[in-house]
């Protein structure tokens, strides 16, 4: 009955919007006076060039696999998390708190800690617009945006405050100890000489961000609880009418949606900077949003979209390094991605499918 | 024939997609006459009417209206050919008066002080000779759907229609409303004007027009003269093989009360008071009917014994009261205490349309520890349960991975009562069972009923198809506006005096 064999809606359609963003990107590079060529080799180059290159590509991607899968759970129930941001700071504070007021013997445990601790600050800074958005109807796109301005604020004042150590001039955290240093790819993957992803930041989180899309897989698609974010996101009048209760749902899906977002506090603040700093997050937070869109909220397509968005990242630090293209480059092509497979996605479905069926046609006046 | 046909379709084709809903259809319907035009639910009906008021264009075809030949690109031309269209869903701005929803798109000038003196001359004359009476200055809100539906014909007529569409017109509209609507459409047709009724019930094509077509999926089957055919050819025709339009059921073998409700009220989130003080009971192995117009309350008393709706007063099932307002008064709960709901709109709140149809054998149920395993649902269970569900209720085609979606609207109801049904319930909710539901498909849908009133079941029926409720009741009760306006055994009654109380008239008060 559907027009398109699946396939075509999960692989195609992205792959071609993919491609209609990097041609706009292609022409705005020219435009700058630069060769896009030249651009695509040294991003190529720069990010999966060497084991140093892979080093940062996933360790951004690490972080984007977090909050992509933060967006995705919430959109299954039909909510627009746009907090990821604010409960990824929220989440770091968490990690800090518990790196450096506990004893951690060893990292695997401070590890532990420090996801438990990432998945309950930010799960508990998502519980506030989903409280608001469940019981007084508050939208929850306005409530999750401001909540990212007061945990700014917040973290600001910790930052400058409480948590920064006497004498110092920096606002951030002191050094976390050394036994809740997470191992970096470097430790773990260097034997003897060769030394592998020397200086990277990916680290230890980057297995858990994938363990973490597996579970979310099996909570959407394999549990009650997804079977009913699922049905409360399609039809909330169906759902009611099957008694799955809306205020339930919807504090649920963002509290698991806010705590994976905090959860990316265990790779940029306790795995990369070992201490909390002003804005660690550094805008992972809003290309969740973009990763789940292009990813169409299915953990596969976030890890797979994740990589993508990791990739331009580190290859668009490496275009700011080398030639006169800023880094705000890579802002553009994330931009165009998200018009292309957000808000374009009709534009490149409709014809698409006309093609299918056109072909379909063929075939059955040939049979 | 001498005379040229209002309107005449030769070749029409339209296809959406893979969809092709009409094929090749070709019609004449001459001037002053009522022409009917039936058939199930997606038999293309309504998209042959949209084309004829340029809403689609045909892939194919030509219109002629009255012999000539006329290109319709959008509603504009279709008004200024003649047409006028009344639609289902009224197009009415409702804090307007009705004189500016009259004047609203055809007003003669940029002041609309002329316009509005000239339209009020207008309807005067019109309300005068069609029996059209509409109190000018009405704010729409104010006035009942029978009336809203005059304005709509008054809008047609005011920008001159000779040709005038009805779909579905009496959906909304009491018997008396109804036979008010044809009264009019009859003076209309002696003035000289054509009308073409788009409609899914027979009764009303016997009544009220005086040649009819038949479509099915997307073809027209038969043009015939009204006086030359019956109820039981159409059927035949809309369907394509015998079908039986009487429910065959033995006399109901009476036992316990199951549900006793007392003094039900509920008032809804914007405040208004729907069910006031209903009070009415049901008994194993009987089917209590709850006729009435659509909006009178009797949504609101599915809700509230569905468990997603509050309300005040006593609600007993089994002998025990239910919980209207606290923890334990949503769907869950109420499937626990073996009442299973067939809810009145399937694609709001049956059925998640996005969903496989094994997803939705399971939905309200999804607790049920049988399709557990572990942490986890035991996804093949339902599939095979819903393999299973599918053949006992002949749903078409029986794949459980289509989405529900995909399903015609006869299957899509065998999806639910199979789920609801299936379960064994003690008390059975169902709401508009055969709403947009097939002929075929309603045959099989009411055998089902009766077959769970055969076994015990205490079964509340509502329906705002009255010939549904006499055919399957064993007691009728009539609801307006909130309040129930008593009760009647379906030998002793008919449809008049329902119709009657249904409109607000007791027996008592109407002499």
């Amino acid at each position: 009955m559907d027009a398109m064999p699946k396939w075509a809606d999960v692989v195609l359609i992205p792959l071609i919007s993919l491609i209609l963003a990097a041609t706009i990107s292609a022409l705005v590079i020219l435009a700058i006076g630069e060769s896009p060529v030249e651009a695509l080799n040294l991003m190529v180059k720069g990010a999966l060039g060497s084991t140093y290159g892979w080093g940062y590509t996933l360790y951004y991607a690490t972080n984007f696999i977090f909050t992509g899968l933060a967006v995705s759970v919430a959109f299954h129930s039909r909510m627009f998390n746009i907090g990821g941001e604010g409960q990824a700071m929220v989440g770091g504070l968490g990690v800090a708190l518990i790196c450096l007021y506990v004893p951690w013997p060893h990292w695997s445990l401070a590890l532990v800690g420090g996801i438990l601790a990432a998945a309950i600050f930010g799960a508990a800074w998502a519980a506030i617009p989903a409280f608001l958005q469940a019981k007084r109807g508050s939208h929850i796109v306005i409530t999750t945006i401001m909540f990212n301005f007061i945990a700014a604020a917040l973290l600001n004042y910790l930052l400058i405050g409480a948590l920064k150590p006497k004498g110092s001039m920096e606002p951030a955290t002191g050094k976390f100890p050394e036994a809740t240093h997470l191992p970096s790819f470097q430790d773990m993957f260097s034997f003897g000489e060769t030394a592998l992803f020397r200086g990277a930041p990916a680290n230890v989180s980057f297995f858990v961000a994938i363990v973490a899309c597996f579970a979310v897989w099996a909570l959407i698609w394999k549990t009650k609880l997804g079977y009913e974010i699922r049905a409360f996101g399609h039809s909330e009048s169906a759902a009611k009418y099957a008694g799955i209760s809306p205020t339930k749902i919807i504090m649920i899906s963002m509290m698991i949606s806010g705590g994976l977002a905090g959860m990316m506090a265990i790779n940029n603040v306790q795995g990369e900077a070992e201490r909390l700093v002003l804005n660690a997050v550094e805008g992972a937070g809003f290309i969740g949003i973009a990763v789940a869109l292009m990813g169409r909220s299915h953990p596969f397509g976030v890890f797979l979209a994740a990589l993508l968005f990791g990739f331009l990242y580190q290859g668009g630090a490496e275009l700011a390094l080398w030639t006169k293209i800023p880094r705000e480059m890579i802002v553009v092509i994330q931009a165009l991605v998200i018009l292309f497979t957000g808000a374009l996605d009709d534009m490149v479905r409709a014809p698409l499918e006309r093609v299918f069926l056109a072909f379909k046609r063929r075939k059955r006046k040939a049979a | 024939m001498t005379t040229a046909p209002a309107i005449e379709l030769k070749g029409i084709s339209k296809s959406f997609g893979p969809v092709q809903a009409n094929k090749d259809i070709s019609i004449r319907v001459m001037p002053g006459t009522i022409h009917g035009i039936i058939g199930e639910n997606g038999a293309g009906k309504s998209t042959l009417m949209s084309i004829l008021y340029g809403f689609y264009k045909a892939d194919a075809g030509e219109i002629f209206i009255s012999g000539q030949k006329t290109a319709i690109p959008d509603s504009q031309a279709a008004i200024a050919a003649g047409i006028g269209m009344v639609f289902q869903h009224f197009k009415l701005v409702e804090n307007f008066t009705v004189l500016e929803n009259v004047v609203l798109g055809a007003e003669d000038s940029g002041l609309l002080r002329p316009s509005l003196a000239r339209a009020r001359r207008e309807l005067k004359a019109l309300a005068d000779e069609y029996e059209l009476n509409v109190d000018p200055d009405a704010i729409i809100e104010d006035i009942g759907v029978g009336m809203q539906q005059r304005v709509e014909i008054l809008k047609a007529l005011y920008r001159r229609a000779d040709i005038l569409i009805l779909d579905e017109p009496t959906g909304v509209l009491t018997p008396a409303e109804a036979d008010h609507l044809f009264r009019i459409l009859e003076n209309l047709k002696r003035e000289g004007k054509t009308i073409i009724l788009i409609t899914h019930k027979l009764r009303e094509i016997m009544d009220a027009t005086d040649t009819v077509s038949v479509m099915r999926r997307g073809e027209m089957t038969a043009t015939v003269k009204t006086s030359e055919t019956s109820p039981q050819k159409l059927a035949e025709l809309m369907v394509g093989r015998k079908v039986s339009l009487q429910v065959e059921k033995s006399p109901a073998q009476v036992r316990d009360v199951i549900l006793d409700v007392q003094n039900l009220n509920v008032t809804d989130e914007k405040g208004v008071h729907r069910v006031k003080d209903v009070s009415f009971n049901v008994r194993a192995g009987e089917i209590l009917g709850i006729a009435g117009v659509s909006g009178n309350g009797q949504s609101e008393l599915l809700e509230v014994l569905g468990g997603y709706e509050k309300g005040t007063g006593t609600i007993i099932v089994n002998g025990q009261p239910i919980d209207l307002t606290g923890a334990k008064s949503d769907g869950r709960s109420r499937r626990e205490r073996g009442i299973a709901h067939v809810p009145e709109d399937r694609q709001r709140e049956g059925l998640i349309m996005d969903y496989h149809a094994w997803e939705n054998v399971a939905f309200g149920y999804h607790h049920d520890p049988k399709y557990q395993n572990g942490m986890f649902m035991n996804n093949a269970a339902i599939k095979a349960d819903t393999v299973e569900k599918m053949e006992r209720f002949d749903v078409r085609p029986p794949d459980p991975r289509l989405a529900a979606k995909s399903f015609s609207g006869g299957n899509q109801q065998k999806i639910v009562l199979a789920r609801e049904i299936e379960r064994n319930p003690d008390l059975l909710l169902i709401g508009q069972p055969t709403r947009g539901v097939d002929i075929g498909a309603i045959e099989f849908i009411h055998q089902q009923i009766v077959a769970l009133r055969d076994q015990g079941k205490a079964i509340l029926l509502v329906s705002v198809e009255l010939e549904e409720i006499l055919a399957l009741s064993d007691r009728i009760a009539v609801m307006f506006d909130g309040r129930m306006m008593g009760e009647r055994l379906p030998q002793d009654t008919d449809e008049k005096e329902l119709g009657m109380m249904m409109a607000g008239m007791n027996k008592g008060e109407a002499a």
